[in-house]
């Protein structure tokens, strides 16, 4: 085991700021996606009770 | 199709942020098309729930946006070439074309079809209409092929307070088209005033502007002869019991001074003569140009100002001018 390691690209790329920027673009267009996505199905729960909640309750027994 | 020239850089190794997305939805012109909806959907006077109020609001918003995503695919490339647009994220490489298109794609049925579900089904066709005419009439065919681009294609911008009046009322009456056509009126003057100082950008993109086509002697007598136009429509709310008093005076003073500044524009040198300053700001302009720019500016406070006071009269419920006239109803 005298031979030398092959030396690893990671060292500079985790000094580069580049993956760093990237993971954080992508962290915040997630987040902002996700929220989105919970606000849309928030406003279909509320458009829904709205629109059908007094017909439920007027519909014949 | 487009044509997608070296004006458009390959994908730049800045990551794309969620502000860019939003970028694509062209915020500004949003917001112009959510206040013009909010106020055709108010002056309808109908009863309508609150939350479904707002969302149609949302999705004459989210409709205007999918169509700005839709452009700035479409039109990536001539965006790169000019100062104004290059540094939208398509062309500066932010954002690939494709994300654009399918981005587009899918707000556009998204907000149609939650229009129709939630609201009613004659909003979301003029909401789909719309997104069409904008999209494809305007972008893919009139705005490289005609000078008129801007006046026929401005019959998307001016749809908005229908598609308000239609989600509250269910119908669109002639005041919700009279709204309409005052958008419709209001556009040449305004874009005309912005193109004839950045008539050089439009020249080296090859989008037929008036001032490129036909001069800018020629652009700046129809800017005046459209204001001639504009501005008695601009009265006519007030007498088809839509505008109140302050209505009458606000669209009376305004449309006096927006005469004005059209005559002065006409009387001008506006775009006579190329900018020296090829990457100044957008706003910054020569002082022969310095009458097209107060027009263009003047026109944005005009057109907010109308329809503030029609959407202030119907909230506090002022009594319209028909209603103030003797035998008035």
């Amino acid at each position: 085991m005298s031979e030398p390691e092959a030396p690893q690209d990671t060292p500079a790329e985790a000094t580069s700021p580049q993956p760093r920027l990237m993971s954080k673009a992508h962290r915040g267009r997630n987040i902002a996606l996700a929220l989105g996505l919970v606000a849309f199905a928030i406003l279909v729960f509320l458009v829904t009770v709205v629109r059908l909640g007094a017909n439920v309750l007027d519909r014949p027994l | 199709m487009a044509t997608m020239t070296s004006a458009i850089p390959a994908t730049t190794d800045t990551p794309a942020r969620w502000q860019d997305y939003l970028q694509l939805l062209k915020p500004r012109v949003m917001s112009l098309v959510v206040f013009t909806g909010a106020t055709g959907l108010v002056c309808a006077k109908a009863p309508i729930h609150p939350l479904l109020g707002a969302v149609a609001v949302l999705c004459i918003a989210v409709g205007a946006g999918a169509s700005g995503a839709l452009n700035m695919w479409y039109d990536a490339d001539i965006d790169g070439q000019m100062r104004r647009t290059r540094g939208r994220p398509v062309p500066a490489g932010r954002i690939q074309g494709v994300e654009a298109l399918t981005m587009g794609v899918i707000l556009s049925l998204l907000s149609v079809m939650f229009m129709g579900v939630a609201v009613n089904w004659l909003a979301a066709g003029l909401l789909a209409f719309t997104i069409f005419f904008y999209a494809v009439v305007y972008t893919m065919w009139l705005k490289r092929w005609t000078a008129q681009n801007i006046v026929i294609g401005g019959l998307a911008g001016a749809l908005p307070p229908v598609i308000g009046w239609a989600a509250a009322a269910g119908e669109v009456p002639l005041n919700a088209w009279l709204l309409c056509a005052i958008i419709f009126m209001w556009t040449p003057a305004h874009f005309w005033a912005l193109a004839l100082y950045t008539s050089e950008d439009y020249e080296k993109a090859g989008v037929p502007m008036m001032p490129v086509v036909a001069g800018p002697a020629s652009t700046r007598r129809q800017i005046f002869i459209y204001s001639l136009l504009f501005a008695p429509l601009c009265l006519v709310p007030a007498f088809t019991g839509l505008g109140g008093r302050v209505y009458l005076a606000v669209a009376a003073t305004g449309g006096l001074i927006f005469v004005i500044l059209a005559w002065r524009v006409w009387r001008s040198r506006a775009g006579d003569s190329a900018d020296p300053r090829r990457d100044s700001g957008l706003y910054d302009v020569r002082a022969g140009a310095k009458d097209a720019r107060n027009l263009f500016a003047f026109s944005i406070l005009y057109l907010t100002l109308i329809f503030a006071t029609l959407l202030a009269e119907a909230v506090l419920g002022l009594p319209t001018f028909l209603n103030l006239l003797p035998g008035g109803a």
